[in-house]
């Protein structure tokens, strides 16, 4: 889905940093966002707690999952809301085609909702003829210019204001050169207001599902989600069946957590709870697996189930922040998308997880307390495992094994590598050792720890 | 099967042991010593406006001079005189035109600035949203410090529709500028009554 499909992780981060002004604004923009998430969450003592009580609550959701669906879907049924349920995109897309095409529907907008990035829908429905207005800013930005989202929260954070300025004014005539983010979201405005008004269908995503009331919870800054949902004759909700929550109190500790962890509010502009459709209104949900029970099932894996997406670990990755989104190929980025994917398609994905430093940054700034760093390790041995690693890194490994396991020849090895080093330093100073890109070779030591230690001993 | 079955079925397969939901205990959230001083500077943070009033004659006539000037403002708080009721027959292109929207809110909320509006209080479930500028009421004594007590107050599926509410639109999506003002209301402003 997205352009650059066909490169893996490292080839389009390569591509990425060869403007290093733009990787490094790049970088600095996300700190920007992470170092305001930290500003939210050290206002509250009581946020390690808040953390831990999101957690201990999915954790027992996912545990009582198939009940929960069973009481929110009869809860919602009794609200009036129609219930489907998709086992993969594909039937996913189908349902919302065709919901379309039995009220012959033309005008359509979106609200974002990364589950029908992850499906395809708005590729799927345009082959069908059927055109979709994203209604999020940054959605609206990256749509005009034939893009995917980059984030999941910040979907057009890769684009500079120029980007911005140039792509409206193409596409909504604005002025020339006008790059005031006042001025273009004022236009936009304008747009949008006018596809709200005329729309006839509007599809949302679902932030939480409250099983005790068959609701469900839609977050917005912009209150595009709103707009599209109020204004519409019919709503249709998407939702991976992992936004389940028991009951509506909890909705408390995730809705404090989840926008300090985003962007550093205390709260999004518009938490909206739906349960009824309006006098004269149709609304859907649907509940989608996509395997989602397949991930329920890995015991290493299963409570990468608990996200929430809020992007707290892509703003802190080193490794997102200088790739971007879009070298991680998928619909979620970053190191969530990186324990996500390969469940999705472990040979499409095989790369994501190496995209990371292990440095475990993104497990401490979780919500909900996903141990990421620890998962991210577990699918690389998954992926060597089942034979989805590039040849040289499988040969570079075992060979690494091999010597690890002999200390004779380790020691002989060492000696040997320092020897070259120092006598003859063109042999790794070349384009030829991937080490040497960007980075000076270390100084050779003149002796390994161990002489040292054992000369050191005797004395 | 029906996806719907196969689903369920492996989710009943697949899912781990059973594990206990925690207990929430409201000791351990944070406590504020003035909720409405905390109230007002989260508000003000994240773009909105706040007025305290005795009560609300002075709103009252805000809104008398406002319609006699002829500004297309909804109200729907009956202490401010003749309710609008018939907004629900309104369509998104009359509301769009709607410039000031005056609402009663049920509990503010000191940590975060969120105001919870059952549908019933704005009657039409696109108001809030689709007018330009927003007011809101809200009772001092319903001012509650986190998000946990404003559950405990509200019954939050009683409705069709319900929104906390905090602050005006905004978004950042242009380069991480704050722009107020995105979709729906260009201001908010909280009138603190008693």
């Amino acid at each position: 889905m997205s352009h650059n499909s066909t490169l893996k992780h490292a080839e389009a981060a390569a591509q990425f940093i060869n403007d290093e002004p733009r990787t490094n604004w790049h970088d600095e923009t996300l700190w920007f966002v992470r170092q305001k998430r930290d500003k939210a969450a050290h206002g509250l003592p009581e946020w390690e707690q808040l953390r831990e009580w999101a957690s201990q609550i999915k954790n027992h959701t996912l545990s009582n999952l198939d009940n929960y669906l069973k009481e929110f879907e009869s809860k919602a049924q009794d609200n009036g809301v129609i219930v489907h349920w998709a086992a993969d995109a594909e039937e996913h897309n189908k349902i919302i085609y065709d919901i379309i095409a039995h009220h012959k529907i033309k005008k359509i907008v979106k609200s974002k909702s990364m589950l029908t990035e992850e499906c395809g829908l708005n590729e799927f429905l345009h082959t069908k003829g059927i055109e979709t207005v994203d209604t999020d800013l940054g959605e609206r930005i990256v749509q005009f210019r034939n893009e995917p989202p980059s984030h999941i929260v910040l979907p057009a954070i890769h684009l500079k204001k120029q980007d911005v300025s140039d792509t409206f004014h193409e596409h909504l005539n604005t002025e020339k050169g006008n790059n005031d983010p006042q001025y273009l979201t004022e236009a936009a405005r304008q747009h949008l207001r006018e596809k709200f008004i005329e729309s006839e269908l509007a599809i949302t995503g679902v932030n939480f599902a409250v099983a005790e009331t068959g609701g469900f919870v839609v977050c917005t800054n912009e209150g595009n989600a709103d707009m599209g949902a109020h204004a519409a004759k019919i709503h249709i909700a998407c939702m991976g069946f992992e936004k389940m929550i028991p009951k509506a109190e909890h909705l408390s500790v995730f809705l404090r957590l989840l926008a300090r962890s985003a962007t550093g509010q205390p709260i999004t502009t518009y938490s909206s709870h739906f349960h009824k459709p309006r006098e004269g209104q149709e609304m859907h949900i649907v509940i989608v697996d996509n395997g989602r029970s397949r991930q329920l099932g890995r015991a290493d894996f299963r409570n990468s189930l608990k996200c929430i997406r809020c992007a707290a670990c892509f703003n802190t990755c080193p490794v997102y922040r200088r790739s971007g989104g879009h070298s991680y190929h998928t619909a979620v980025a970053g190191p969530i998308g990186s324990i996500l994917n390969p469940n999705i398609d472990m040979r499409a994905n095989a790369d994501l997880p190496f995209a990371s430093t292990l440095c475990g940054s993104c497990s401490n700034v979780c919500p909900v307390k996903i141990d990421i760093h620890d998962q991210l390790w577990k699918w690389r041995q998954v992926l060597v495992a089942e034979g989805y690693v590039d040849t040289t890194k499988k040969v570079g490994l075992k060979g690494m094994a091999f010597l690890l396991a002999r200390p004779g020849l380790y020691r002989f090895a060492g000696k040997m590598g320092r020897g070259i080093m120092r006598f003859f330093p063109w042999i790794v100073n070349n384009k030829l050792n991937p080490w040497y890109k960007q980075r000076e070779m270390p100084a050779p030591p003149k002796q390994s720890f161990r002489d040292w230690y054992l000369q050191n001993k005797k004395q | 099967m029906s996806a719907r079955e196969t689903i369920l079925k492996n989710i009943t397969a697949n899912k781990p042991e059973l594990v206990e939901l925690p207990s929430i205990d409201l000791n351990a959230v944070i406590q504020y010593n003035d909720l409405v001083q905390q109230y007002k500077t989260v508000l003000q943070s994240i773009g909105g406006g706040t007025v305290e009033l005795q009560d609300l004659s002075s709103l009252k006539q805000e809104l008398e001079s406002r319609k006699a000037n002829g500004d297309f403002v909804v109200n729907r708080i009956a202490a401010l005189g003749e309710v609008s009721d018939s907004l629900v027959s309104l369509t998104a292109d009359e509301l769009a035109a709607v410039d000031t929207a005056y609402l009663q809110g049920t509990v503010a909320v000191a940590e975060n600035g969120a105001i919870w509006l059952y549908e019933s209080q704005m009657e039409n479930r696109l108001l809030p949203f689709i007018c330009q500028h927003l007011v809101i009421v809200v009772e001092r004594r319903n001012i509650v410090p986190t998000m946990h007590h404003a559950y405990k107050q509200i019954e939050s599926a009683k409705e069709g529709f319900g929104v906390f509410l905090a602050g005006p639109s905004k978004t950042a999506d242009i380069e991480q500028s704050l722009v107020i003002g995105a979709h729906g209301a260009r201001s908010l402003i909280v009138y603190i009554i008693g």
